[in-house]
């Protein structure tokens, strides 16, 4: 073996690159399920235990079953906490200089964010596939293209937020400066969402969850879960998830991509 | 393979800007082991990952194997290999698959990926490890797995940065033994930090020396020890009424100094002490002066680090006096 001074290299390099790094982190995934598995603990409580107290309500809320407006928001709970927090295995990985020791290969950039994003993509699809079993266990009923669509937003999502997630983690460097930010960031999200209950008011507290994509996005997946599929409500919702997506991504690889990130 | 001019790094932090390097000034050429020798905190490291694109140089310029450090970096990237002074395994992850991962983000393929870090893992002594999680891996081992990642993809130009920190001195004399191999069989050009200086001297063709940011010395390890310190001639005289007479016939000899006399020992310091030491003994046979023992002691990087930098490396972490302050 002789170190040669050509510099043939010829695979793709972004999305082999990409898949390199998704491989990694998903195999790492597996191999230590607690967190997964966690994750999904929590939204199937919710829906054990709140479920039930939402189906007297069902005729307010205007739809044929509780889970028809509950799973939804449990979807969107999931794309965004699911992911919210990656940020801090990204610490652990940089403090044993993993992710130097990546940046230091001619990988671009945006395909060591990519990589993991996609990991956490799929690991939210999953855990939403699995919600929507377990919620027609308990009760619910929609339309098959509707939950589709609902899975597949939840872990779009999560695409935005573990990728924004990855940029302030490789930003602040420190889990104890990244669990305050975060949390500052998802109680507001999360309390102006909807998500658990309709914000009707007072005017002012309704003005302001306007205000939230996210709450848009629960409407959308409830409109879709009622087989609504191109009305303003759900194109709201596909639009403002896609733009969270871009913005998030567009996050996280402008951070990967400076040099001392 | 590495020409770097005015090469300087000012972190910004809270309480001020900090001044890691400051303009360095370095060649490498093709094929030579070069040492990176200073205390802590004199900018190795700083140096280090300006070269791998790591960091963004505050000013300067370089070109790392052929290719400009600031237009290309991507494709410096693609020609070198690195060694993190702190690690670069995941404590999850398999040793293995740590290294093949690597290596596949260089574009190896991945049979040739593991067939060479199999290889790698025996010459390295981590036979048996393939499968473990890193974190079960001892300190030392670690660190070789560190330079197993490393070296997968067969850089033509290697930087490590303290590669043997951690190493017992059987895995230090072997990982040197590999590190010649890398240039003798293959041809690679490696350039490594250290505090070692026997290592620097044994293993290192040519040695810069780095203190606050700025390169001090630099030349083969024989150069900088003729340039600063001379041999130490020690004679030890069997009477001690024959001392005066032994300092004056030590102190006679040709660009020699006197660096101290106790009880019955005088030590000269003389340029190339080899080739005067014969005729020294003679004329004290001669003058009838008997001697107990006779020491030849060559100067050791650690006499040169004393006299450019103030400090000794084994006390690196002390800061110099300086000059006139008050103790
Ligand atoms: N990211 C950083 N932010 C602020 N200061 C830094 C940073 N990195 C290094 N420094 C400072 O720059 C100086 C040089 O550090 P560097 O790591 O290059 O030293 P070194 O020669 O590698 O030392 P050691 O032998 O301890 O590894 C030190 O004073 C250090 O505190
Ligand atoms: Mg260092």
């Amino acid at each position: 073996m002789i170190a040669t001074d050509t510099d043939a290299r010829p695979r793709s390099t972004f999305v082999h690159d990409t898949l390199v790094v998704f491989r990694r982190a998903m195999r790492l995934s597996l191999r230590n399920p607690v967190w997964t598995v966690m994750g999904l603990a929590q939204p199937v409580l919710y829906l054990a235990l709140f479920g039930p107290l939402l189906e007297p309500l069902k005729v307010q809320l205007g739809v044929g079953n509780a889970y028809q407006f509950f799973v939804p928001g449990l979807l969107v709970q999931l794309g965004m906490f699911g992911a919210m927090f990656v940020g801090f295995g990204l610490i652990a990985e940089w403090r044993d200089g993993v992710i130097e020791s990546e940046r230091v290969t001619p990988a671009p950039r945006s395909a060591l964010v990519l990589g993991r994003v996609l990991r956490d993509v799929v690991v939210i699809a999953v855990q939403g596939t699995v919600l929507c079993v377990v919620g027609f266990a308990f009760g619910l009923r929609a339309p098959f293209v509707g939950i589709v669509l609902g899975v597949l937003t939840a872990a779009m999502l999560g695409a935005a937020f573990a990728s924004a997630s990855y940029a302030v983690a490789l930003t602040v460097k420190s889990e104890d400066a990244l669990a305050p930010l975060l949390n500052g960031i998802a109680l507001p999200l999360l309390l102006l969402s909807g998500i658990l209950l309709p914000i009707v008011s007072p005017a002012w507290l309704k003005d302001l969850s306007d205000l939230n994509p996210l709450k848009h996005v629960v409407d959308g997946i409830r409109a879709e879960f009622l087989g609504d599929l191109s009305t303003a409500t759900s194109l709201w919702g596909y639009g403002l998830t896609i733009a969270l997506v871009v913005v998030g991504i567009w996050f996280g690889t402008r951070t990967f991509r400076r040099e001392n990130g | 393979m590495i020409h770097a001019r005015g090469l300087a790094r000012t972190f910004r932090t809270r309480r001020g800007d900090v001044d890691a390097v400051r303009g360095v000034d370095l060649d490498v050429r093709r094929g030579e082991i070069v040492g990176f020798l200073g205390p802590n905190g004199a900018g190795k490291t700083t140096t280090l990952r300006m070269l791998t694109t790591l960091l963004e140089p505050t000013r300067g310029e370089a070109t790392v194997a052929g290719l400009d450090l600031r237009r290309d970096p991507a494709g410096v990237r693609r020609r070198i290999g690195y060694v993190a002074q702190s690690g670069s395994t995941s404590g999850n992850a398999r040793a293995g698959e740590e290294v093949v991962d690597h290596a596949l983000l260089y574009g190896e393929d991945r049979a040739v990926a593991t067939a060479r870090g199999k290889e790698l893992f025996e010459q390295l002594d981590l036979d048996g490890l393939w499968d473990r999680t890193c974190a079960s891996l001892s300190g030392g081992q670690r660190r070789r797995l560190d330079i197993a990642m490393g070296l997968v993809h067969v850089p033509r130009l290697v930087f490590l940065d303290e590669p043997t920190t951690g190493l017992d001195p059987q895995a230090r004399a072997n990982l040197w033994e590999h590190v010649r191999a890398l240039r003798d069989a293959r041809g690679s050009t490696v350039f490594l930090t250290t505090h070692y200086l026997d290592e620097a001297d044994a293993l290192c063709d040519r040695i810069l020396v780095i203190d606050h940011g700025t390169i001090v010395a630099e030349g083969s390890p024989d150069e900088l020890k003729r340039q600063v310190s001379g041999d130490a001639i020690v004679l030890t005289v069997s009477h001690h009424a024959d001392l005066p007479r032994a300092e004056a016939a030590a102190g006679a000899l040709p660009g020699a100094t006197l660096a101290g006399t106790e009880d019955r020992t005088v030590v000269v310091r003389v340029p190339a002490g080899a080739t005067l030491l014969a005729g020294l003994l003679r004329s004290l046979d001669a003058d009838g002066i008997a001697l107990d023992a006779v020491e030849l002691r060559r100067p050791t990087l650690d006499d040169v680090f004393l006299t450019l930098t103030g400090r000794s490396l084994r006390d690196g972490e002390t800061p110099p006096t300086p000059t006139g302050a008050p103790a």
